[in-house]
This record gives structure tokens, C-alpha cells and sequence, in this order.
């Protein structure tokens, strides 16, 4: 058990200080020339996640990619390379924040909301095709669900028994629109569920819950070959786009954004940890400070790296 | 008087006295009454008329388009809005399937008369999914408006004359216009479909240019005056209907044409306007046509392959100068400079 925790805290941390280095330089050095979403406030979804699944099992997903891409096993030199668009990139600068794609970590993402969707389905009958017991994972914000090639992917996947997670990421916002002009007024996973479609909810900042709830859901699925709902309730902290708190702007109240941080997923896990005399203080410490430097040596590094050259432009287009 | 006002203004301002002049007109889509209402186009109007006739939606392109023809059809004036016109490709179904044909298919007993506005984004990494340009997909399909409006005067009158036309309209507004000022009157008024404008008279070459790249030609025709050669510049204003006239007049003029794109060469209104040049004005041609739009690929993010993969005023520039066979090199008063501090 104390292993997982210390891969759960680590993996909180990787996206943590990766996605502080983008809000400490994004603005003031216009190197990262790439609309970024970033997932500080949720990283205990992908952290759960990326643990409970085996490393060939794949996962697919949407602009806000960062945080699983880099749990997922992603690049994490590549991923700034990325983002200052430079040919050490994961995609070599062509791709950005929002296309984090590396077939090797097993991940895939595109920001129009729900494309990846039926693609994770498609994922998953291959596999059920060539009687692999592997397992394809969606994961989606709450807006997502509103496009209707989520509803059809659904049918398809329960109709074909397949081994489909989908996963909800319910930070309770689609930019600056909250659920309650978007939704009826009942829970997302408790209006999804079906008679063939098992649905259940988690407390998406407690990152042990997620990683043991969708470890039991996901060998479920591996098992029965039935796709699977898990609602994971968050929050983001920053403003949909950019660096920047927006407390200000009207959409939602300071006394909401402020009762989300109070229940960081780090915050409470640290917490945990150090009540439960899993790890020291010095311990977490130092995990921070790993990732911290890695980050900006990551930065460093890929502003040193090159650029994709012109003749490059045309290349790989069929 | 000079009343100058930017295009973002000038959308809102059409909005605005759309909404006043007839009950019937409702604007929706994702985020119109937020703070940020669609960089400002459509948060007068809802400070002005409240969350019954300007109100966010669900995230449901293709449901929302065949929502704006349901209401369409019972005299509603629904304006729906997409952030980036890309997100309309989950809605073609509707739009071309459905409001496309059904003057015609239902013999003109009923209409419906949707607007749908689409911004076209462009640099700061917008890349491969946000930075489309639908006009060609768009045109193709009989029954559909297209109106690609490149300056605040023309957003606007396109705009009101939308909300009296009897089809289905998309406006496609390029991003890059949005802070671009000039003379707006205040008054409500209609620019027609179909009317290219004449934005600039010359003898030597026939640039027509859509959208983004008619103010890149404005930019080319400035620098080629100082080397004497007189370009003129035709902006359609709408992509369908095409005014065929002014372009043929113009070619047959000048002898000379380039035809400048906000999207990719194949299918695209470049090659329309070649074709038209080929077939109606073939005899008057002193040279090939040349046609400026993007390179075969995705646009990439990555600011090295941004920069190389955009057509600018240089190339309209050079083009011109090949077609005049002018073998020396031009000199550029103003470069290329990108002065925009992000995020987008
Ligand atoms: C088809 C489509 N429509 C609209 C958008 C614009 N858009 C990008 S992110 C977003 C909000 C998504 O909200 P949600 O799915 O809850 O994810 P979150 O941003 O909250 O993580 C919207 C509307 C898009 N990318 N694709
Ligand atoms: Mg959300």
C-alpha cells in the first residue's frame, strides 16, 4: 500500500510542478505560443487513473490532456518541448497543449469535446477482436457528455459488450457555463446509469479513492467485457484557458474557488500521509523539489532545443 | 462623420439593433452570456435583453442547429454562435442536410431562415482543430448564405440583412479582424449578398481576396503603389452567393488575376475565381492566373511552422510581380510583425 501512495503522491506532484513552471513563465515569456489548459486542482483523477490501469492499456482524452499524459508515462522532457514548439516535442511542436499524443505512453487526445470518445470505443472492440484483455479509457469533462457522439458511443459499446472506461471528469463548468444551465438538476453518473450500464460516482480529490474505485471498476471491465461509467467529482482551480485565476470574473464566487483549494487533491493527501506516518514531511518535501527542478531543467532544455525546420512543413500529411 | 469602431464592435452593434428592431431575434450557443461574450460581440445584447434572448446552451452542436430551425420555422430569428467555426463540422448535418434544402425540397411553403456565426481563428498555436476556415465546405451545398465580411462596415450590414433573408446564413468572422477599425454608420442598414466591394480600384492586376486575406491585399496593393504598379482589390462579401460580375469586369480590366484564400487550394474559392477568370474572361488574360492559400497540410502549432505556413501580403507581393514579370526584388516598407502578446 505504501508503494501506491508514494506513486500516487509522485505522480500529483509530476503534473503539479509541471503545470506551475507553465503558470510561472506562459504570460511574461510568450515562449509556450499554445492555448493550455491545465489540470492543477484535478490531479488526483489521472494520477488514480493512470495507476489502476496497466501500461498497455490506452487512454483517450481532450484538451485537458496534460495531466494524463504525464501520468500515463508520457515524455516529460518532450511534453515542454512540446509546448515551446520546438522538434524535441512529443509531436515536434506540431500538435501544442492540446493534442498530447504519443502511442508509445498509450495516449491520445484532441480538444474538439467528445472526438476522442468513439475512438476509445473503437480502441476497445480491436481488442475485443484480437481477445486481448486489455482496456480502453475515455476521459471526458462534463460538457463532453453533451455531444451526441457520446450517447451513440455508449449504445455502441454496451450493445457490443466492450471493454470501454468512461470516465467523467466533473469539475462542474464548460468554460465559464455552469452545469445548471447546461444539465437537469440530477447527478451526472446517476442519470447516466442504465439497466446494461453500470455508472458510480468518487470523490475526485481524494486520490487513493479514485486509484482503489477504478482499479476494482476497470478489472470489472477487463473481466466481464462491460463498458463502465466512474463520475469523479473536482475542481479547477485557474481560469478553462491560461495561467490565471478568474475568481473576478463573475462566473464563480472567490468563497467557492477558495473551498475547492482548501481540499486539494496534494493538500489532503499529504495530509493523510503524514497523520497516517506513511511518509515525512521531508519525504514529501523532496518529491516536490525533484519535480520542481526536472521542470525547469525541462523548460530550459527545450527552449534550447531547435526549432522544426520549414522543410519539414509538408511532411507525413498522408 | 467618421464614426470608426472595431468589428468585434460593429457585430454587437448589428446584434443590438437586430434584437430592438424585431422581438422575434434570439442569440444562443456556448458561452454568449458570459463575461467574455464571444470577445464582445454578443455581451451588449445580453446586458440589454437578458437570458431569455441570449442565453448559453449545452455543448450540442448539431442538436442546436436543428433546434435553431425548429424555432426558425415558427418565425423565431435564432442567431447561433460558435467560438471557432471548426465546431461546426458536428453540425453539417444539419446545416446542409436539413436547413440547405428546405426552401427548395419543400417547395418554398416554409422557410428557414437560421444565423449561424462561426470566428475563424489564426497564430498563437491555434493549430490543426481551431484555426479552419469552412467556406469551401460550406459554398459547395446550394441553399446556404456564406458570408466571409472583412471589414466592421460589412459585419454589420451583413449581419441585419441576415436577420431579413429568408435562407440560412453562416457568417464566418477571421479573428484577425476583430480590433480592425473603420467608418461604421450608426444607423441600422443592410449590405446585400452576392454585391462584391470594389476595395480599391487599380489597372495592373485583379486581386480578389476573401476575408483576412482582402486586408493582406489592401497591405500588397500599398506596397506595389510604391513601385508603381496599380492593383486592384475585389472582396466578395459573400462566398455564395459570388458576385461573378464585378470579378469578370475586374479581369477583364487589368488582364491579370491573383485570387487569395483563407483556406486550402483544392476545392476552395480560389480555384472558383480561376475557373470564373477561365471561363468568362479567358481572352483578356495576359498571364496564368495565380492562386495564394494554404500549404497542403494541417495547420501546426509550433510557432516555426506557424509562421512558415500562412500566406501574407509578401506573397500576394511577389505573385504580383511574377505576373508582371518583373524580375527584381521588392523592397518592403513594412514587414511582417507580429505584435500580438498572447494567450489568444
Ligand atoms: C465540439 C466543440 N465544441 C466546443 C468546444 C469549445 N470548448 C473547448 S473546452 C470546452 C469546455 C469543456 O468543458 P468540459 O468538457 O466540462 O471540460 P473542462 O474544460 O471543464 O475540463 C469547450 C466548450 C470544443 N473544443 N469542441
Ligand atoms: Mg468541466
Amino acid at each position: 500500500m505504501n508503494t501506491i501512495r508514494r506513486k500516487l503522491l509522485d505522480s500529483m506532484f509530476k503534473i503539479r510542478c509541471a503545470e506551475e513552471k507553465i503558470v510561472e513563465v506562459y504570460a511574461k515569456e510568450q515562449m509556450m505560443r499554445t492555448p493550455t489548459h491545465l489540470s492543477i486542482g484535478q490531479e488526483a483523477v489521472a494520477a488514480g487513473l493512470s495507476l489502476a490501469l496497466r501500461e498497455e492499456d490506452q487512454i483517450f482524452t481532450g484538451h485537458r490532456c496534460h495531466a494524463a499524459y504525464l501520468t500515463k508515462g508520457g515524455d516529460f522532457n518532450a511534453f515542454f518541448a512540446e509546448l515551446c514548439g520546438r522538434v524535441t516535442g512529443i509531436s515536434g511542436g506540431r500538435a501544442g497543449s492540446a493534442h498530447l499524443t504519443d502511442p508509445s505512453a498509450h495516449i491520445y487526445s484532441s480538444p474538439i469535446l467528445g472526438a476522442m470518445i468513439p475512438v476509445a470505443v473503437g480502441a476497445a472492440l480491436s481488442f475485443k477482436m484480437e481477445g486481448r484483455d486489455k482496456v480502453a479509457a475515455a476521459i471526458f469533462g462534463d460538457a463532453a457528455i453533451e455531444e451526441g457522439v457520446f450517447s451513440e458511443s455508449v449504445n455502441f459499446a454496451v450493445t457490443k459488450k466492450l471493454p470501454v472506461l468512461f470516465l467523467c471528469e466533473n469539475n462542474l463548468y464548460s468554460t465559464h457555463s455552469p452545469l445548471s444551465v447546461r444539465q437537469p438538476p440530477s447527478q451526472v453518473y446517476e442519470r447516466l446509469r442504465a439497466p446494461d450500464f453500470k455508472t458510480s460516482q468518487v470523490d475526485g480529490n481524494d486520490a487513493q479513492c479514485v486509484y482503489e474505485h477504478l482499479s476494482k471498476v476497470i478489472e470489472e471491465i477487463r473481466r466481464a467485457h462491460m463498458p463502465q461509467l466512474v463520475e469523479c467529482l473536482t475542481y479547477r482551480f485557474r481560469e478553462h484557458v491560461g495561467p490565471l485565476f478568474d475568481y473576478d470574473r463573475g462566473y464563480r464566487s472567490k468563497e467557492e474557488v477558495d473551498g475547492w483549494m482548501a481540499q486539494c487533491p496534494i493538500k489532503r493527501f499529504t495530509a493523510k500521509l503524514i497523520q497516517e506516518k506513511s511518509m515525512t514531511q521531508q519525504e514529501i518535501d523532496a518529491t516536490q523539489a525533484r519535480w520542481k527542478k526536472l521542470a525547469d531543467e525541462a523548460y530550459v532544455m527545450a527552449l534550447n532545443s531547435p526549432w522544426p525546420g520549414p522543410e519539414s512543413l509538408l511532411e507525413k500529411v498522408y | 462623420m467618421d464614426r470608426r469602431i472595431s468589428y468585434a464592435q460593429a457585430i454587437s452593434e448589428a446584434l443590438v439593433q437586430g434584437m430592438e428592431h424585431d422581438p422575434n431575434v434570439f442569440i444562443f450557443g456556448l458561452g454568449v452570456d458570459d463575461y467574455k461574450g464571444i470577445f464582445g460581440t454578443t455581451r451588449e445584447a445580453f446586458l440589454k435583453f437578458g437570458g431569455t434572448r441570449v442565453f448559453d446552451t449545452p455543448a450540442s452542436e448539431n442538436a442546436l442547429t436543428g433546434i435553431a430551425i425548429g424555432a426558425a420555422l415558427n418565425k423565431k430569428r435564432p442567431v447561433l454562435v460558435h467560438a471557432r467555426n471548426d465546431f461546426m463540422f458536428l453540425a453539417l448535418d444539419q446545416m446542409i442536410n436539413n436547413a440547405a434544402k428546405w426552401k427548395y425540397t419543400y417547395a418554398g411553403k416554409s422557410t428557414v431562415p437560421i444565423v449561424v456565426r462561426g470566428i475563424i481563428g489564426k497564430g498563437w498555436g491555434q493549430g490543426p482543430t481551431h484555426s479552419q476556415s469552412l467556406q469551401s465546405v460550406l459554398a459547395h451545398f446550394p441553399g446556404l448564405i456564406v458570408a466571409m465580411p472583412a471589414n466592421a462596415c460589412d459585419v454589420k450590414g451583413i449581419i441585419l440583412q441576415s436577420l431579413k433573408s429568408d435562407a440560412p446564413v453562416v457568417i464566418l468572422e477571421h479573428r484577425s479582424l476583430y480590433d480592425l477599425q473603420c467608418h461604421v454608420p450608426p444607423e441600422r442598414f443592410t449590405v446585400p449578398f452576392g454585391r462584391a466591394r470594389i476595395a480599391r480600384a487599380g489597372t495592373d492586376v485583379t486581386v480578389a481576396a476573401v476575408s483576412w486575406m482582402a486586408v493582406q491585399a489592401l497591405k500588397a496593393a500599398d506596397e506595389l503603389s510604391k513601385v508603381g504598379i496599380s492593383v486592384e482589390v475585389i472582396d466578395p462579401v459573400t462566398v455564395q452567393p459570388l458576385d461573378e460580375q464585378t470579378i469578370v469586369r475586374s479581369v477583364r480590366k487589368t488582364g491579370r488575376l491573383i485570387a487569395a484564400d483563407t483556406s486550402w487550394l483544392r476545392c476552395s474559392f480560389a480555384s472558383e475565381v480561376a475557373a470564373i477568370a477561365a471561363e468568362k474572361a479567358f481572352d483578356y488574360l495576359k498571364s496564368p492566373v495565380k492562386r495564394i492559400a494554404w500549404p497542403e497540410c494541417p495547420c501546426p502549432v509550433s510557432k516555426a511552422l506557424e509562421e512558415e505556413f500562412y500566406p501574407t501580403h509578401e506573397d500576394i507581393v511577389r505573385a504580383v510581380y511574377e505576373l508582371m514579370d518583373r524580375k527584381d526584388k521588392h523592397v518592403f516598407t513594412e514587414k511582417v510583425t507580429d505584435t500580438f502578446v498572447g494567450p489568444y
